[in-house]
């Protein structure tokens, strides 16, 4: 249980970093990055993620329980997302017809 | 005997308030999981489409509005940032301050999901919907392109369903907070009305970039 | 008067009268019975669906009814027993009932999600019945694209928003069970002391909350490619209909594991009561459940060796498949070390846990044969899969809830079923269920296609053995329904433990108190600890 309260320091700084990650998102789309820009992007989403996740969400101060729940959660979306994708990225690797 | 009189505060089934605050902490961290996995078919769909039509989708989404969709995504961050505001609030008492930031984080949502509307109905102008009527211009590939439009509304529009169900809750909770209902001792629906709000706002962080910004350098 | 004895003690069953008090309780018992009635209306219904098939199929023409009529026949039949019998059943009738008891809890974490799940249900299940009376459905319980979508003139969407809905009963379900064994246990009940039921019920919680959003979403996207052909499936936009797959089967793999688990829990409390001893390898079992729950999720493309997907995805998912059987024979293997050198009682619950481990070993066992992509090539599609999945929810699933039923029915109820009428009918449906369903394995590996129905002269004797099975089964079936509603108002009076069972739910009345214990236990003894049983019996008669 989270019963000690943040600091509306911590809250402000945080979401003025949520902010400037927006911007530097936005930013960085305009630089050819090649494939490395989906990198960047997903990147940066991440780290904003985990800013609302730790601090808005309080994550931080959360129990083991609930952080095992939040990355058994994000496990499992990989596992869908990446299992799924192993069919489609394959797809014509081997000299089959049709596969 | 074990039982006791029911209140909001401990019902029947728990031992002690402590108890209760935990399980509905857990019960809805566990929720939000299955709303990752919901969104989840989502990204998949669009993660393939995207891998293999990366060129209908770039000219795609550069027809969105990459200025109006960041400071959306301003506006989302800020009425997250007033509705832990308004957790903190709760949590130390200060009624009247949890009352103006749940009234400014309704505000803020409903200043969102007017953009959004405003940006759908560009797209139903610009005949950028898919459909019969659809045109895009810059690429013969026009089928790909209804695909990233499609996943574009679906995931949008769920997103947007999920903030007007958001909405609802924040209307209830500022009613309950307005009757007096919220103590420091007793919180729990303001702070998971808070973990839902924020995980809505985590979706659109990553429906932002995935959407908007899909090769903005060809220019 | 037999009556009188019963009525006078305050039950969960007495303690407030009239319709609302059921239609709005909190108490999980009642719910338990909410659903069991709820279930035992689809199972039924189902059923129907399943003579009528098997009537059809007992001619090589189709003589019965038309091939758009079989169509639905067996759509109906699938997506009744999956999604409104075999998914509900032990979790939202028997975990609803036994779970908090059997952790020492009051109720459930949360007590009107549970009502409320059981309302979902029934409100999926109108749905359902809506698609079926104005029309039927036709796709298969697999909705695969592009029929579904683009060519089908059934209620799809009728049944699509049914399934989605029911959908969210099962996950809520799933969500209250986790929350509850996390955090509502009695002093002294450590994880390790639980019932290897509950860890069951856990472990199947888990898949709940984690794969059923995924078909919620898929069904979301069939309806808006059907309605308005939102392109995500159609290959004239560059969609993919082997995605529907993908997602449709990432829920559709752990769902049968959503069916099996529960079931392999009630199996273990029976070998332990019923030979009088503690299961063999506790632990064992008990992350068994886990992995069980965890590498179901990793096999889902075996179902999907043909349709297309690329042939590294198809290895990848064939060695998998062979991974998630370890688990499984484990928990097999363990039970029957349970039996060895125990006391063996062969009540009629015991009947159901031997017809359990034979059937579903040999369920199985044919598992492995599918998940062999060489032989998937051969045998996918045809009788032989439908015969597969029937010896395990069928031989498996079913017989282990009928054993649950017969189990905790005295605990429920307060009365006793007649034991040789129940006996006989366990007879009846394991002898009923193996003529049904052993010919179809040699039906299908000789190349009889499951969802037709006409075939060639030759099998008409296998399908005629078949349909004669399923009228013994449907024999089986009915008995227990006439004689535990007998039992209510003429079976002898049970008492608090007339099994000699371990756990928390045998050391309070039969039926139990509204609030499930008088004091909160405090656990001190490991699970199956009948010794300790014997000694606290004998503390108590000292």
């Amino acid at each position: 249980m989270q019963e000690h309260a943040d600091s509306i320091k911590t809250y402000t700084l945080v979401f003025l970093s949520l902010l400037l990650l927006t911007g530097a998102t936005t930013v960085v789309a305009t630089i050819d990055l090649g494939a490395f820009n989906v990198v960047m992007a997903l990147l940066i989403a991440v780290v904003k993620m985990m800013l609302v996740a730790l601090f808005f969400m309080h994550l931080r101060h959360s129990t083991i329980l609930t952080k095992v729940v939040v990355g058994g959660g994000m496990l499992w979306l990989g596992i869908l997302l990446l299992l799924s994708l192993s069919d489609f990225v394959t797809r014509g690797w081997l000299p089959v017809p049709g596969k | 005997m074990d039982s006791h009189t029911e209140t909001a505060e401990l019902r029947e089934q728990f031992e002690t308030p402590g108890q209760q605050k935990e399980v509905s902490t857990l019960g809805m961290w566990i929720f939000l999981v299955t709303e990752v996995m919901f969104f989840g078919g989502l990204f998949l769909a669009y993660a393939i489409y995207r891998r293999e039509f990366a060129s209908a989708f770039a000219v795609a989404s550069n027809t969105l509005d990459v200025v109006v969709g960041a400071v959306n995504t301003a506006v989302l961050l800020c009425s997250s940032f007033t509705m832990v505001l308004a957790v903190r609030a709760a949590q130390i008492g200060s009624r009247k301050a949890l009352i103006w930031f749940l009234i400014l984080t309704i505000v803020l949502g409903g200043v969102f999901l007017g953009v959004k509307a405003y940006e759908w109905n560009l797209k139903f102008e610009e005949h950028h919907v898919p459909g019969p009527s659809f045109h895009l211009e810059g690429t013969g590939e026009q089928g790909p392109a209804q695909l990233f439009f499609s996943l574009y509304f679906t995931m949008t529009g769920l997103h947007a369903l999920h903030m007007i169900v958001g909405e609802g809750l924040m209307l209830f909770l500022l009613w309950q907070a307005y009757a007096g209902k919220y103590t420091p001792r007793y919180y729990t629906p303001v702070d998971i009305g808070g973990l839902y709000w924020h995980f809505v706002d985590i979706v659109w962080i990553f429906l932002f970039p995935l959407l908007y910004l899909i090769a903005r350098h060809q220019h | 008067m037999i009556t009188e004895a019963v009525e006078e003690r305050e039950t969960y069953l007495n303690a407030s009268y009239g319709i609302k008090s059921w239609l709005l309780t909190k108490d999980h018992k009642r719910i338990a019975l909410l659903y069991l009635h709820t279930i035992t209306f689809f199972f039924f219904l189902g059923g129907i669906f399943a003579t009528l098939i098997r009537l059809e199929l007992l001619t090589p023409k189709g003589d019965l009814v038309s091939a758009d009529t079989y169509a639905k026949l067996f759509t109906l039949h699938g997506v009744i027993m999956i999604f409104f019998f075999l998914i509900p059943s032990i979790p939202a009738t028997l975990g609803n009932f036994f779970l908090p008891m059997m952790i020492g809890a009051k109720d459930l974490a949360f007590p009107r999600i549970n009502l409320l799940s059981w309302y979902l249900l029934v409100i999926g299940g109108c749905f359902a019945m809506y698609a079926m009376l104005a029309g039927g459905v036709d796709t298969g319980w697999t909705f695969y694209v592009p029929y579904s979508t683009n060519y089908s003139n059934t209620y799809v969407i009728a049944t699509g928003i049914g399934i989605f809905i029911a959908g969210f009963s099962s996950i809520l379900t799933g969500l209250n069970f986790i929350v509850t064994v996390h955090r509502m246990r009695a002093p002294g009940m450590t994880w390790f002391r639980l019932p290897l039921f509950v860890w069951s019920n856990y472990a199947t919680a888990l898949i709940q909350v984690l794969g059923t959003p995924v078909i919620a979403i898929t069904l979301v996207l069939l309806i808006g490619e059907r309605t308005l052909h939102i392109g995500i499936f159609d290959p004239a936009r560059g969609g993919d209909p082997v995605l529907f797959q993908h997602l449709f089967w990432f829920y559709s793999h752990p769902a049968v594991y959503i069916m099996v688990l529960p079931a392999m829990g009630v199996i273990s409390e029976l070998v332990s009561v019923f030979s009088k001893k503690a299961v063999f390898g506790y632990k064992v079992v008990a992350f068994s459940s886990v992995a069980i729950a965890v590498l179901g999720f990793l096999v889902w493309g075996h179902h999907m060796f043909v349709s297309g997907q690329s042939v590294y995805a198809g290895l990848a998912f064939s060695f998998l498949s062979y991974f998630v059987a370890i688990p499984s024979a484990i928990k097999v293997f363990n039970w029957t070390a349970t039996l060895h050198r125990g006391s063996i009682s062969f009540a009629t619950p015991m009947l159901y846990a031997f017809g359990f481990i034979g059937l579903f070993t040999v369920g199985g066992l044919t598992g492995l044969f599918v998940a062999c992509l060489g032989v998937d090539v051969h045998v996918h599609d045809t009788y032989f899969v439908i015969a597969h999945f029937h010896y395990i929810m069928v031989g498996g699933t079913l017989m282990a809830y009928l054993g649950g039923l017969h189990y905790w029915w005295p605990k429920m109820s307060g009365r006793m079923y007649p034991e040789g009428w129940a006996k006989l009918s366990a007879l009846v449906i394991y002898l009923g269920f193996n003529l049904t369903f052993f010919p179809q394995f040699i039906l299908g590996y000789l190349g009889m296609p499951r969802r037709y129905w006409t075939y060639p002269d030759e099998f008409q004797v296998l399908h005629v053995m078949s349909t004669a099975g399923a009228s013994v089964l449907a024999v089986g079936y009915l008995m227990p329904l006439i004689y535990f509603m007998w039992s209510l108002r003429y079976g002898p009076i049970a008492g608090p433990n007339p099994w000699g069972a371990t756990g928390l739910e045998w050391r309070t009345a039969s039926p139990p108190p509204a609030h499930n214990f008088e004091e909160t236990p405090i656990v001190t003894t490991e699970a199956y600890d009948y010794a300790a049983l014997a000694a606290m019996e004998e503390a108590k008669v000292g």
